[in-house]
């Protein structure tokens, strides 16, 4: 097992909107360099357990903790220079160019008139490099495709120049080619920029391919946690999701692969 | 390929735009000066401004004329500005200070005070607005308020708010045994009799809320990227709102306490510079001071000359001014 102070925990999380509980005491612990999604079927408390670990949500009770301080003791632009969040389907101006937008990650770096220095322009550029968007940079955010546009989004986040990116469900509108794309650029981002990523997913053949850590969420508490092969059994994926299904392993790459069993 | 220069060519039609229209600003108050009972040229407006001109001249310009312009050009920008802060705040095309019930609290706060105490000192009638503005801009923002404001919420809120004063500033003036002929010229907005007090009311808030606002324009972009989005890049988004909310009262309570509701302005000049100038607040922002300065400014002049010696109540130009631009935009944006 890792060693160490973990970089993102939530401990024993509880909370409940209008009175139904969402999360039922749920403790996670993301060390840095992890590539970990979080799966569960809708309403599970999955994108909840995001939003507090990001730091949008403040938990009912229990703890969020970055880099083991409390996270509400830390300024919130503080605590955005070391841990970007991308929602589910972000909204943009239409008339905004992606340079611009990405420039906009710069806001927790820059001081109170917002002025750009020239460490903002090297952030944005990199960012847009990282991302593979340099070329789209005066394109507007309406002229861009699905993939485009969430790739944009990203470099955004990049902006930040953050140690752990935070994303709820990043490929939910994407086409197959355009979701392996986004995926895959996470994962580059994960093992050659040392970024840390969380992300809350729907898809589990892609959660198995992606990330090297699953925690499947049902009903607001955490039934397991481990490796694709430890998470996505069909004895668990079938608790998690009340469905029967059957896990393969693929002969190339050794992650397994769920098929639903039709009735 | 032409996309390649999108961005340099943005920001200079922005500076470009921004500079056009402070020189229409200045034009339009020339203007201004030189229309009306007299007609004064405007080489002799200029003499006229400097004191070089005759004494009647000067009289006409320099006492009349040119304060009443800067009045309404301050009025104008302090409304420009409010409805750029709703929109970003509500997020909603329909922000304006009109429409979300700011100016109707200072509507029934005016026309109330007439109501019950009809023999008050008029000058008591702009501090009565001020107050009623802020009060129904807390009012909206109260009500919006469930552990945290929706900007749909704000926007249904101010409507309701909205419509709740301007019925009730109705019902007091047609229960009235009076004619309250000043209520009904405040409800209408004007300009009639404005001069340098009225200026020194002004200039303050918009001078002060108009470099807070400049200041906290990237704040507004940041919002426009939804709540959540804005939160992950570090921003409290409640207390923004609130500081911008707040803003916007106080710019909309120091216009309507000196010439009465004018309606339009804070919703159509907003949408004229993000149409000339795209998205980017901190462009939107100065030039939707100065456009809403040129708006009033003209709309004045007008309402002072079409059915001279009499006048027509600004706000009611600026409504058949502003109300076909609005339905050009639309039909044309789109």
């Amino acid at each position: 097992m890792i060693e160490g102070t973990p970089l993102l925990e939530v401990r024993d999380l509880r909370h409940a909107f209008g009175g139904t509980p969402v999360l039922r005491g749920v403790s996670i612990a993301l060390h840095a360099g992890e590539m970990t999604a979080i799966i569960g079927p809708n309403g599970s408390g999955k994108s909840t357990l995001l939003r507090i670990a990001g730091r949008l949500l403040k938990p009912q009770s229990g703890v969020a903790r970055f880099d083991g301080r409390d996270a509400w003791s830390i300024a919130p632009r503080e605590f955005a220079r070391r841990v970007a969040f991308l929602p589910q389907a972000p909204e943009a101006p239409a008339d905004l160019a992606v340079g611009e937008l990405v420039a906009r990650g710069r806001h927790p770096h820059r001081g109170l008139l917002g002025a750009s220095s020239a460490r903002d322009r090297e952030a944005i550029e990199r960012a847009l490099t990282l991302a593979g968007v340099e070329g789209l940079r005066h394109r507007t955010v309406a002229t861009l495709s699905g993939g485009e546009r969430q790739r944009a989004w990203v470099a955004l986040a990049l902006a930040q120049e953050p140690d752990v990116l935070l994303l709820d469900e990043p490929t939910t509108y994407l086409d197959i080619g355009h979701q392996v794309e986004l995926l895959s650029l996470l994962r580059r981002l994960n093992e050659e920029q040392g970024l840390t990523v969380l992300m809350v997913m729907h898809d589990l053949p892609q959660a198995a391919h992606y990330a090297r850590r699953l925690v499947a969420i049902r009903a607001g508490e955490v039934v397991a946690d481990g490796s694709p092969a430890e998470v996505l059994t069909e004895a668990q994926v079938e608790a998690v999701f009340g469905v029967a299904v059957r896990v393969y392993l693929d002969p190339e790459s050794g992650v397994p692969v769920v098929a639903p069993v039709g009735r | 390929m032409s996309l390649s220069v999108a961005m340099p060519d943005r920001r200079v039609r922005a500076t470009a735009a921004v500079v056009v229209a402070a020189v229409l600003v200045v034009l339009s108050v020339v203007f201004a000066c030189a229309v009306g009972a007299v007609h004064i040229p405007p080489g002799d407006v200029i003499d006229g401004l400097l004191d070089r001109s005759d004494p009647v001249t000067r009289q006409i310009v320099w006492q009349i004329r040119f304060p009443r312009a800067l009045v309404a050009a301050l009025v104008g920008a302090n409304l420009g500005i409010a409805g750029v802060l709703l929109q970003g705040i509500t997020r909603n095309p329909l922000g304006d200070p009109h429409i979300l019930g700011f100016s109707a609290g200072a509507g029934v706060a005016a026309v109330g005070l007439l109501r019950v105490a009809p023999e008050v000192p008029l000058a008591l009638v702009p501090a009565a607005a001020f107050g009623g503005a802020l009060a129904s801009a807390a009012l909206v923002y109260a009500l919006a308020w469930r552990g945290g404001i929706s900007p749909v919420r704000f926007a249904l809120a101010g409507v309701a708010v909205a419509a709740l004063f301007t019925a009730l500033s109705t019902a007091l003036i047609a229960t009235s045994k009076l004619f309250t002929q000043a209520a009904l010229a405040f409800l209408a907005g004007g300009l009639y009799q404005r001069g340098w007090e009225h200026v020194h009311q002004v200039w303050p808030y918009t001078l002060v809320g108009g470099l807070i606002a400049l200041i906290v324009a990237d704040s507004l972009n940041v919002l426009a990227l939804g709540d959540d989005v804005a939160r992950g890049l570090g921003m409290r988004v409640e207390r923004t709102r609130a500081l911008l909310a707040a803003l916007a009262a106080v710019l909309t309570g120091a216009a309507v306490a000196v010439v009465g509701l004018v309606a339009f302005v804070g919703l159509v000049v907003p949408h004229i510079a993000r149409l000339l100038v795209g998205s980017d607040q901190r462009v939107v922002l100065p030039l939707s001071a100065l456009l809403g300065a040129l708006l009033l400014v003209l709309s004045d002049s007008i309402a002072r000359v079409v059915v001279a010696p009499g006048e027509i109540p600004v706000g009611i130009i600026t409504a058949i001014v502003g109300a076909p631009v609005l339905l050009i935009l639309i039909r044309t944006r789109t």
